[in-house]
């Protein structure tokens, strides 16, 4: 029963995870960048719903739209002053560049708002407790599993049934051939950066409405999420998803069960020996070099 | 390396000393002699920022060896100099070692664990070893704390009795100068050769292109773990250092933000180069210093209720910008600037426009 609902809570959890990682994957698959900066990109989201609905009292779907048009304008300008003039340079390069990024992010959110952790008055979502049959989930939990599954929904068909998402996946397969094919790589790259940055704000929020926002400790949250990118494989998106919920899963578990500082850094071990066993991950493509 | 006009390398030592020429003798030695003599003039909150950068400088020139020579991207350098600190203070504390022989035990056991996080690198390369040694920054800090609380002293700040050397009590900051620095030099020199020798040189192959390297006969698995093991040694030094520099060591010192920053230092000094590792640091250190003096008189200008977390927020801000300024800007670092400013002095009068 206790394994139960440990598996639960898990489940509900990796969805938010899942949420994150996708946005990892997205990034990756069309410009490889692997992002860093991500629990920054979450955490600012969070901030920015918090000001529209706590310190603005906007109604909530104005400040969900408001939350939606900062997030837009943040992965923006994300993708235009910093990854645009570091196209296609070294590995070292990107990743030191994204840790940049998630220094700037923070120094800005401690100075706009301060360092202390902040909650949600009055949650966003309804908190009452669904029961089924012993199982307690958490009502927000389920709200944010169900917007987090709706995500991946309407995600996947932009990218199966829209132009823009067909010139998305060509993009990831190919820069130079799709650029032949008349595809805008640098339009594609702005719109990846405006989606991580959405689905990182959505994470924010569902993550401060849970548990509440701040500068310092939420960032390390997302952080969770590398192992789930790694699980599933960096390139498929499928992958993120059901490394996200395997990720959560066994962090509930193993706390839930064992010890729960153990459960803190699970995700750690399972990444450590996935890259010692199988670096492709589950759905991950086996890369061929040449010389 | 450059000599002066006039200069022959007539015999095989001649040609491969780093410190030739007479003038090179004198700047040497009167360099060591400045440094020596620096406790003498400089007040305790200045030794207090040299050491500090002295112990920088030597974690930061294991981190050089790894990611700027060898192309292998660390995030974990801080997590194994806390390795080192802790070792150190459990081989003082629990065993009663005197510092100088409990230094090299740290090293040694800081230099293993990092072979084993580099493990992984003989399948992945670029971020998913980012990722690994990511994963030791957080595995670190969870052992410190959790597996034996009762020897590390969990999160708890241990406090250790003041090292000695040859009876004399290390008890001052400028007494604890002498041996920092001492180890300082040493590295820088060390370090210094092994870029040139066949280690280094296999190092930089691979890092050009580790399936080239290969192809030439490189053991490139061998390699890397070398690279591991001489950056974590150096951090594991470090970190001993720190542990008797503070007098006292805490988990919560040894975070991924520091780790960053070590990799920031070598970006800004200029990736590969020894001296830029040095530059680097003195840079990175400097700027907290200036930001830390300055930035109440920057909140001043606000209200107050920013005031506090503008304090705060400076320092992230203007480390993420610098780093990402040279990396669009000058992505050689500060190591090439010096190398233009040295041309252009050089061929003075006759030197181009900068």
């Amino acid at each position: 029963m206790l394994t139960l609902q440990f598996f639960t809570t898990g489940l509900l959890v990796g969805g938010i995870y899942a949420l994150i990682a996708v946005g990892i994957v997205l990034v990756y698959k069309a410009t490889r960048i692997f992002n860093f900066a991500v629990g920054e990109l979450l955490a600012l989201g969070g901030f920015f719903c918090y000001t529209f609905f706590v310190l603005f009292h906007f109604p909530l779907w104005l400040s969900a739209l408001g939350t939606l048009i900062m997030a837009v304008i943040t992965g923006s300008l994300v993708e235009r002053l910093v990854l645009r003039p570091l196209l296609s340079q070294s590995i070292l390069t990107i990743i030191m560049a994204t840790l940049a990024l998630s220094c700037i992010l923070r120094g800005l959110m401690l100075i706009f708002w301060t360092g202390y952790s902040l909650s949600f008055p009055e949650p966003l979502l309804p908190r009452k407790p669904f029961i089924v049959r012993d199982i307690v989930m958490p009502q927000e939990m389920m709200w944010g599993f169900i917007i987090a599954m709706i995500a991946f929904i309407v995600l996947a068909y932009f990218f199966l049934k829209t132009r823009t998402g067909l010139r998305m996946r060509s993009v990831s397969e190919d820069h130079e051939l799709s650029m032949a094919c008349g595809v805008n790589i640098t339009r594609i790259f702005a719109l990846t950066w405006i989606f991580a940055a959405v689905l990182g704000t959505l994470g924010g929020v569902l993550l401060g409405n849970r548990i509440g926002l701040s500068a310092v400790l939420t960032p390390p949250i997302a952080l969770k999420a590398f192992p789930a990118v790694l699980f599933g494989g960096v390139e498929s998106i499928s992958g993120a998803i059901l490394g996200g919920l395997i990720t959560g899963i066994i962090e509930n578990l193993v706390g839930g069960l064992i010890d729960p500082s153990l459960g803190e850094i699970s995700p750690y071990v399972i990444l450590l020996l996935v890259l010692i066993l199988r670096p492709t991950g589950l759905f991950g493509l086996k890369r061929v070099e040449r010389i | 390396m450059w000599r002066p006009c006039g200069t022959f390398d007539d015999t095989y030592e001649k040609n491969i000393s780093i410190v030739r020429t007479p003038a090179q003798w004198i700047l040497t030695l009167a360099s060591l002699v400045a440094l020596a003599l620096v406790p003498q003039f400089a007040s305790g909150r200045v030794i207090v920022t040299v050491n500090l950068i002295g112990i920088s400088i030597i974690s930061a020139q294991g981190l050089n060896v790894l990611t700027g020579m060898t192309g292998q991207i660390s995030l974990g350098q801080a997590a194994f100099m806390g390795v080192g600190a802790f070792i150190q203070m459990m081989l003082m504390n629990h065993l009663g070692f005197p510092f100088w022989l409990a230094l090299p035990f740290a090293m040694l056991f800081t230099g293993l664990m990092g072979v084993f996080f580099g493990l992984p690198s003989l399948r992945i390369k670029g971020f998913y070893l980012a990722m690994a040694t990511l994963a030791a920054q957080f595995l670190v800090p969870w052992m410190i704390i959790h597996i034996r609380p009762d020897i590390t002293g969990g999160t708890n700040t241990i406090t250790i009795k003041p090292a000695s050397l040859f009876g004399m009590v290390l008890s001052s900051q400028s007494r604890i100068y002498y041996v920092i620095m001492f180890c300082t030099v040493v590295v820088i020199y060390l370090m210094r050769n092994l870029a040139r020798c066949k280690i280094g040189r296999a190092f930089i192959a691979i890092r050009d292109n580790d399936l080239a390297a290969e192809v030439m006969g490189l053991e490139i698995f061998r390699y890397k773990l070398l690279s591991f093991f001489i950056c974590s040694l150096l951090a594991g030094l470090a970190g001993g250092l720190w542990t008797i520099w503070m007098g006292s060591v805490n988990v919560d010192i040894f975070t991924l933000e520091e780790s960053v920053w070590y990799l920031g230092m070598i970006i800004v000094g200029g990736l590969g180069s020894v001296p830029g590792a040095v530059f680097g640091v003195i840079f990175i250190r400097l700027l907290y210093l200036f930001i830390i003096i300055w930035a109440p008189t920057v909140s001043g200008f606000f209200p107050t209720v920013f005031a506090a977390s503008i304090e705060k927020g400076l320092h992230p801000l203007l480390f993420g910008l610098i780093i990402l300024l040279f990396l669009i800007y000058e992505p050689r670092g500060m190591s090439h600037r010096w190398e233009i400013v040295k041309n252009w002095y050089r061929s003075w009068p006759f030197s181009p426009g900068v």
